[in-house]
């Protein structure tokens, strides 16, 4: 077999050593630069006393870096020149291990990747089988009002850990202290629901695992109540504070250009201006019968993006409300016995029962022959399900786009020319999941 | 022609297979699917991206290598590798997928760098999982495995690793 790509190296070497086209590509391509911008891009000092540059590598054990994250940065003082993002390091071969799971084990293996908003791959993964099996219209309502409920406050517990971790990257500790304690309120919903606090294999092919437990309306109701309150508190502690601004505004600016070209979604695209929220411009669900605002930025910075996931928060919460009311009563799983195991009580009295039962966690359903691709609006932007399948129970293949993966592309735009001290204000304000990134 | 029965029990007649840009699009399960030849992947994408799909959400493979008695529309002919760009047209609010046909003994595809400059970490990703060179990228290098590492883990003869486990007390 040919090989015409030699597998290169992966690090980022010193301008010194590059050509100017090679220059040129890495940034010409997006910014959509004039020639002349170009070339003088290309125009190292003469004299190479002048041209005293740094390669550093930030990571890959950086506490700040939400993960296992390398940058190669290459600074001229204190300004970053360029940086290259080096990832793999938690890569654990999922979208093989894909391969290997039944659709009814796929859950536990998609709910891995962002392990932050677990209950949004879930859903993607069982959207994408849903499609494939050909009974995505079949889905009880209530079942489709729950899954609307998790991943709402998934959103919001998301989100809420950005403002922890977000808090954390630029000195603001007790902020950290605050979002923790919040999400954590919403996991310990999640773990009455789901029985787990992460990674909870709840939202399956066919509808979600169990009813919503007794009592599930007033923890709402309380999550609700409490909320808004602590959500003024983090306006008073960062959003209005000098210093908060200062570390944030202007810096990391992406332009709706960039965005676009590099495939950034979520509020790293809304940041910019532009309104594209999958929730509202691509409705799955019953997101098209509630009401909420889709929250874009202007600027396309650090404090945009973190104004945006602060906002987001309480338009979940809007989301939430009309939940409650709209909740009906029902199933909450498709009585398809394709794809759905039956009660317990049945397995003591019907052979047929346990023996369907049986054949339904050994060999797992059978999925039609065909391809899909499922996109919904995670908190951190499109992720999106594509299953092969060869009409056997496994993904013939399964891919996650994942949306870390494609906005921490988005890492070298926005620190050119910033401050080397800004770095980390502009990886936190991405908000990346490593486990997302590198699958 | 008769219309022939697909195993999900829809009917597909070849009525429904319509052109675009010369490239059979076929709608399945309600999404658009366009194959396109790799001769002209770089010039139907520069078409489709004039037409509003600006921007490209996705790009990935998939090793047909166990499975090429897949359903494909007339005039395409099956290889083992397959990349599928999913593109994203933001005003009209509508999606399309490419499927390029790529053969074993040539596993090249130009890059899409020069017009989504978002796909470079994506193709980076294609070209470590299966193989697969993109012509022209910037930065043609593995991106999740280690650089030094050998074969290509998403190929379906790449096989997965065991760990033998010995159990205790258990004869040798």
């Amino acid at each position: 077999m040919t090989m015409i790509a030699n597998e290169g190296a992966q690090e980022m070497r010193p301008r010194s050593e590059l050509s100017a086209r090679e220059l040129f590509r890495e940034v010409g391509a997006v910014l959509r630069m004039s020639e002349a911008e170009a070339s003088a891009l290309g125009d190292l000092p003469e004299d190479p006393e002048d041209d005293q540059t740094m390669v550093i590598n930030m990571g890959p054990q950086h506490p700040s870096t939400h993960g296992v994250l390398r940058l190669m940065l290459e600074l001229q003082g204190e300004t970053v020149l360029r940086c290259k993002p080096i990832i793999g390091y938690l890569h654990t071969g999922m979208e093989k291990t894909a391969e290997q799971l039944t659709f009814m084990q796929g859950g536990t293996n998609v709910t891995r990747m962002d392990y932050l908003s677990p209950l949004n791959n879930e859903l993607v993964f069982s959207l994408a089988t849903e499609k494939l099996l050909g009974i995505d219209g079949d889905i009880p309502e209530r079942a489709v009002w729950m899954r609307m409920l998790l991943s709402e406050l998934n959103r919001m517990s998301s989100h809420l850990l950005f403002m922890a971790t977000n808090g954390m990257d630029l000195g603001a500790v007790s902020m950290m202290i605050y979002g923790w304690r919040e999400r954590e309120e919403v996991l310990r919903f999640f773990q009455k629901v789901t029985g787990l606090r992460m990674n909870h294999n709840f939202i399956r092919p066919g509808g979600l695992a169990a009813d919503l437990p007794a009592g599930w309306r007033d923890d709402v109701l309380r999550l609700l109540d409490m909320l808004p309150d602590r959500l003024e508190e983090y306006d008073v502690l960062m959003t209005g504070q000098p210093i908060w601004r200062e570390r944030l505004q202007g810096v990391g600016v992406i332009t709706p250009t960039e965005a676009l070209a590099l495939g950034a979604t979520g509020p790293i695209l809304r940041s910019t201006g532009v309104e594209w929220d999958l929730r509202r411009d691509m409705p799955y669900l019953h997101y098209d019968e509630v009401e909420f605002d889709v929250v874009v930025g202007t600027y396309g910075d650090a404090f945009d993006r973190y104004a945006i996931r602060l906002n987001e928060i309480r338009e979940s919460m809007r989301i939430v409300r009309q939940i409650l009311d709209r909740m009906p009563s029902g199933d909450y799983r498709i009585q398809d016995k394709k794809v759905t195991p039956p009660p317990r009580a049945r397995i003591d009295e019907s052979m047929e029962a346990l023996i369907h039962h049986f054949k339904i966690f050994t060999e797992g359903f059978r999925v039609p022959e065909g391809e899909v691709y499922v996109g919904i609006e995670s908190p951190r932007g499109e992720i999106g399900c594509y299953i092969a399948s060869d009409g056997s129970p496994t993904p013939y293949r399964m891919h996650m786009r994942a949306p870390s993966f494609v906005n921490i592309q988005c890492l070298p735009h926005m620190m050119r020319g910033g401050l080397v001290a800004d770095a980390v204000a502009v990886i936190s304000s991405v908000d990346p999941v490593l486990g997302e990134v590198d699958r | 022609m008769s219309a022939e029965v697909t195993t999900d029990g829809t009917e597909m007649s070849e009525d429904e297979v319509t052109l675009l840009h010369g490239c059979p699009l076929v709608d399945s399960r309600g999404q658009q699917v366009l194959f396109v030849s790799r001769d002209r992947y770089l010039e139907v994408l520069r078409l489709l991206t004039d037409e509003g799909f600006a921007m490209c959400v996705d790009l990935t493979a998939v090793d047909y290598s166990r499975f090429m008695t897949r359903e494909l529309p007339d005039g395409v002919t099956a290889e083992r590798f397959e990349v599928v760009v999913n593109l994203l047209d933001i005003s009209a609010r509508r999606r399309l997928r490419i499927r390029v046909q790529v053969p074993e003994n040539d596993p090249s595809v130009p890059s899409l760098f020069d017009l989504h400059p978002g796909t470079e970490a994506m193709e980076r990703e294609v070209f470590d999982m299966f193989g697969i060179a993109f012509s022209d990228h910037p930065d043609p290098s593995r991106i999740l495995m280690p650089e030094d590492w050998i074969g290509h883990p998403l190929r379906k003869d790449y096989e997965t690793g065991s760990i033998p486990v010995q159990f205790k007390g258990a004869p040798s």
